[in-house]
């Protein structure tokens, strides 16, 4: 059974339908990058399946679990599914293990020191425990976004989505971040990446699926896919981003 | 007719600059604590509630302070209850400054940025633990400078006071030139009575302001 399995998702904000049906299955320890223009619905799509979005047709099952609709709440939510955005939305008042440790603390009432612990463990994964004691605002792009990273990883989600992660980062800041998710999908984490790198896409992804106009047009192995497109629009995309 | 000396003038005023202080620290107290209730009750409340916390700021924003102390003093007379000067000013004082610190809390609040909200949310956090630990704290800081300029124009809104006959700067002023017959010396002397007490809180905020902008709270 697919870990996270999607089903005729439909979307619309007011007149425009920005999910015209998506069926998606991804399996544990898959590695999905969505790539396509902006404006295709890859974001809104992303924003679905943790339900910052609501959609208005079709149904999000996670390992077998309604998660859509009122099936979870929010703390439930959390601990399915993390993520990470272009942003980072780190909290500028509070410290690098204060922001980690903060869902653990507050959702799943874990006492501070087992939280610290916690924190420590993930915040050594993305290589910031040095930074445990900063303020987001000392911190480079690169390393707020690896926090963030942190963050999600502390609720020990079963998928992790990243919107974009590093769209906000000067060039020379995009590896580090790139690094620590390739580091998590070979210790077999879970990823669904909405991404503009498509370098990354097609070396760590297992699959990449193509959106255009709200739809899935076409998706495959990232090999095949970028050398052998099978329609004109992902011949173009592929043509206007390499 | 007696003369006035110059430390006459001087010290009647301060005497009286007694009851602007007091009036102002009424009227900033009440208000903050009616103001905080509101934006709390106008951001997590229920529609009909929002409305009317609305209806109340702009009635309060919409309106001379003069005219609300008319009504408060004189349109409680009306109404049948004998209210003091006192009481009149310091209510009128303490509704005008709630509703003026309810619209600058509540943006305050708003001006939090939006992926803050997500990112407490996609972490789990229902709406009272994302304010507690992630809007508020926020909010708060962004807050604190207008809040004390604000201050400004409440200690400044208590010399309209003066008309409904409570005894303060500005009435002593008035009174004293009516014994004295020194326009100028005595209102100028008002006016540096409000600037002194105004002036620090004008460098605090202005002080506060640049230390958070320094700190990179955006």
């Amino acid at each position: 059974m697919a870990l996270v399995s999607v089903k005729d998702l439909h979307k619309s904000f007011g007149e425009l339908e920005v999910l015209k049906g998506i069926d998606l299955e991804v399996e544990t320890g898959e590695v999905v990058a969505i790539i396509g223009r902006s404006g295709s619905g890859k974001s809104t799509l992303l924003r679905c399946l943790n339900q910052l979005e609501r959609h208005d047709w079709g149904t999000i099952h996670l390992a077998g679990q309604r998660l859509d609709g009122a099936a979870m709440s929010p703390g439930e939510l959390s601990q399915n599914v993390g993520m990470v955005f272009q942003s980072f939305n780190l909290f500028p008042h509070k410290t690098v293990i204060e922001n980690v440790m903060l869902a653990p603390v507050v959702v799943k009432q874990t006492s501070k020191a087992a939280a610290r612990r916690i924190a420590e463990e993930v915040l050594d994964k993305v290589g910031m425990l040095e930074k445990v004691d900063a303020y987001p605002a000392q911190l480079s792009g690169g390393q707020q976004q690896r926090v963030a990273i942190a963050r999600a990883l502390a609720m020990n989600p079963k998928v992790l989505l990243c919107d974009e992660v590093t769209s906000a980062l000067d060039p020379e800041l995009v590896g580090e971040v790139l690094r620590v998710l390739e580091h998590l999908a070979a210790e077999g984490m879970t990823l669904i990446l909405v991404t503009h790198e498509m370098k990354f896409a097609r070396d760590v992804s297992h699959r990449v699926v193509f959106m255009h106009q709200g739809r899935i047009h076409e998706s495959g192995d990232p090999q095949t896919l970028f050398s052998q497109p099978k329609t004109p629009e992902l011949s173009q995309f592929i043509a206007s981003v390499l | 007719m007696t003369d006035f000396t110059l430390w006459d003038i001087v010290r009647n005023l301060m005497l009286a600059g007694r009851w602007t202080v007091v009036l102002s620290l009424i009227a900033f107290t009440g208000g903050a604590i009616v103001g905080l209730v509101l934006t709390l009750a106008r951001m997590g409340g229920l529609k009909p509630i929002r409305w009317l916390i609305r209806l109340y700021v702009d009635l309060f924003q919409g309106t001379p302070l003069l005219m609300q102390l008319f009504l408060a003093y004189f349109g409680a007379a009306v109404l049948g209850f004998d209210v003091s000067a006192w009481t009149a000013a310091s209510v009128a004082l303490t509704l005008f400054t709630s509703a003026f610190l309810c619209d600058i809390w509540r943006g305050c609040v708003e001006a939090v940025p939006s992926g803050q909200w997500q990112a407490s949310r996609v972490l789990g956090l229902n709406y009272l633990q994302s304010m507690r630990h992630v809007i508020l704290p926020q909010a708060l800081r962004l807050a604190v400078p207008p809040t004390v300029g604000f201050s400004v124009q409440v200690i400044k809104g208590t010399a309209l006071a003066s008309v409904i006959g409570f005894v303060e700067l500005t009435k002593a002023g008035t009174m004293l030139n009516n014994a004295a017959f020194a326009p100028f010396t005595i209102f100028a002397l008002v006016a540096l009575g409000y600037f002194i007490l105004c002036y620090p809180l004008s460098r605090y905020a202005r002080h506060l302001e640049k230390k958070l902008y320094g700190a990179g709270i955006r």
